[in-house]
């Protein structure tokens, strides 16, 4: 039995078809990375999953249990991080997760050590008794996961876990999720970074407009959306359709953009890094003066580009 | 305390029951940290209180001293004024995504809302004492029996738990801290006004002294004023206390199920 499985679910506000049809299956003990431009339909996809949000149709269980029929029972397997810290300012960081514990019916005791516990995991132990209105945006949100694994889930819901973290917490973030799922947590996590999902992820979801626009292992998908990029800034502007055609000429790609304001060129190179000799010297051919070239990772907005022919939405 | 909660603990039909002491537990920690909380939500009345007794009080003609006909008026005032706070506090978990928090729990339904209003209403015990202290220094004093006064005591907290949940409703519809704060005075001042909390309601026009009359806050202050002062007429401070009993009921029967509904489909 999978431990996500989630059968043509739709959700629509008013007009806005926030989910329009989506399958998906994840196995016990791996991380499914849900990826998506703003408005994609994550969070609502994550809501209705986690109890908060009704199904307008179409089914989905969680460790077998209906999240509909069943809610209830959902709500004890799960942990949920929502996309914006909830945490209760008033109270230190300590009591914060006792209170979740005790509305998770544990006893007094237990709760206090279980917070204990995840304070030091979080390395919050130093602030666990000052009131929350004392932390700073990264240490909220590092509570809020500490809230959400109170119960031990078996089956976490992280929606954005690393925004707002500094590098150091980021990677700290994704160190505690290995371990958890190494112990056999289920993750469900949505995250507007490609290398977040790449090295989190067993399975990659992209979805856009409500719908699955790709899926894949992260090197299926690298394979296939990930080509490298040319940045070309060249010298003299007025030599732009030049140098655009020399590019062309090699043949390599049909989405070769050109920035006025930075005089700069960039080109997917599907046929990766080797044939950057053929690019310079096309551009050597065409007599265009370069000032700086660099190849880089394509960034998310140039993937979606690339499957949606829209970009990011910000 | 402890061993409450693990009595609770056994059962697991009395998870509401522990789920709302945690929850009360919460919501009276922010009086204890911030004392100003409580300062601020006593100011407001004993300003009132002042300005009626002082300003308008002379010109206000009552049966006996206006001190004694204003303060069991005032007291019903501040029990209501508290209760706005009940919506308030709701939105503002509201827009702190705790209760997406609190609705991702296996804790039972009802304990976030009778949480909030029962802690609220332990708020307004303190806020009533102290203006009964107030109004005891600037003249008031109670002319009926101790029990009677214990009575009027229970009808102000019942009263206030009571519009706690038409607070706590409106806060659920709005959704929004800043519409909760206008929406919680624009149905209550009317309310307030358009009573016998500072005048007798013989000297409004008729259209509006029918109303003042029915009105649940008129019924209520009536009732506290007759049981606090020790007016002779048993029969008839009996009727008035029975009356406040039966708004109180009605409000609660309506506004408690309303309430809880609305925070089931919150999303
Ligand atoms: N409560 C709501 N009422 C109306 N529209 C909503 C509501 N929640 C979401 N939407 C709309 O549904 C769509 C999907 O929103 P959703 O929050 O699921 O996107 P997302 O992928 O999480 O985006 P982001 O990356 O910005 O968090 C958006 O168009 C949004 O405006
Ligand atoms: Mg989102």
């Amino acid at each position: 039995m999978p431990s996500i499985q989630i059968r043509d679910i739709r959700k629509s506000f008013g007009d806005i078809e926030a989910v329009r049809g989506i399958d998906l299956t994840v196995e016990k003990g791996t991380v499914l990375g849900l990826l998506g431009p703003n408005g994609a339909g994550k969070t609502t996809l994550i809501r209705m999953l986690t109890t908060l949000m009704k199904i307008d149709s179409g089914e989905a269980w969680v460790e077998g249990l209906n999240v509909d029929t069943e809610a209830q029972a959902v709500r004890e397997i799960i942990g949920l991080a929502g996309q914006y810290a909830a945490v209760d300012e008033n109270l230190t960081g300590r009591e914060n997760l006792i209170m979740v514990g005790r509305l998770y019916h544990m006893p007094m005791k237990e709760a206090q050590l279980r917070a204990a516990d995840l304070l030091g995991h979080f390395d919050l132990t130093d602030a666990a008794d000052r009131t929350l209105k004392t932390y700073s945006g990264g240490m909220r949100r590092r509570l809020d996961l500490a809230a959400s694994l109170v119960n031990n889930p078996p089956v976490l819901f992280l929606d954005e876990p690393t925004t707002g973290l500094d590098p150091q917490s980021r990677i700290a973030l994704w160190k505690i999720i290995r371990e958890l799922v190494a112990q056999g947590t289920t993750v469900l996590l949505t995250t507007q970074y490609l290398d977040e999902a790449d090295f989190l992820a067993d399975r990659i979801v992209v979805i856009d407009h409500g719908k699955v626009i790709a899926s894949g292992t992260p090197q299926e998908l690298k394979t296939e959306l990930g080509d490298e990029v040319l940045e070309v800034r060249i010298r003299d502007i007025s030599r732009i359709n030049e140098a655009t055609a020399a590019l062309r000429s090699i043949g390599e790609s049909q989405s070769v953009h050109v920035d006025f304001g930075t005089q700069t060129i960039s080109m997917t190179l599907d046929q990766g890094v080797g044939s950057l000799p053929k690019a310079i010297r096309a551009l050597d051919v065409a007599h265009v003066e370069i000032e700086d070239l660099t190849v880089r990772r394509p960034t998310l907005d140039e993937i979606f580009l690339k499957l949606t022919g829209h970009g990011v939405r910000v | 305390m402890e061993a409450i909660y693990r009595a609770l603990l056994e059962k697991k039909w009395m998870y509401v029951v522990s789920d709302t002491l945690t929850m009360v537990e919460r919501n009276l920690i922010r009086y204890v940290r911030l004392p100003q909380l409580l300062i601020f939500s006593t100011i407001q009345p004993v300003m009132f209180l002042l300005l009626f007794t002082y300003v308008f009080g002379g010109a206000i003609r009552v049966t006996g001293s206006y001190i004694d006909y204003l303060l069991p008026g005032i007291l019903v005032q501040s029990a209501v004024f508290g209760a706005i706070q009940t919506g308030v506090g709701l939105t503002e978990d509201m827009a702190k995504g705790l209760i997406d928090r609190f609705r991702s729990l296996p804790m039972a339904r009802a304990a976030v809302l009778a949480g909030r209003t029962l802690a609220d209403t332990m708020r307004n015990i303190f806020v009533i004492l102290l203006m009964f202290g107030v109004g005891s220094l600037i003249g008031f004093r109670i002319g009926g029996s101790v029990s009677d006064a214990v009575l009027a005591f229970a009808i102000l907290l019942l009263f206030g738990f009571a519009f706690s949940w038409i607070s706590a409703t409106i806060g659920l519809l709005v959704k929004n801290v800043e519409t909760a704060q206008v929406a919680g005075f624009i149905w209550v001042f009317p309310l307030v006004f358009a009573s016998s909390v500072f005048v007798p309601v013989e000297t409004m026009p008729d259209w509006l002294r029918v109303f003042a009359e029915i009105n649940p806050i008129s019924v209520t202050v009536n009732a506290v004023r007759m049981l606090l002062l020790g007016y002779t007429d048993a029969a008839e401070t009996a009727r008035l206390a029975w009356l406040a009993v039966v708004w109180i009921v009605g409000i609660l029967g309506v506004f408690m199920p309303l309430a809880i509904r609305l925070y089931r489909r919150a999303a």
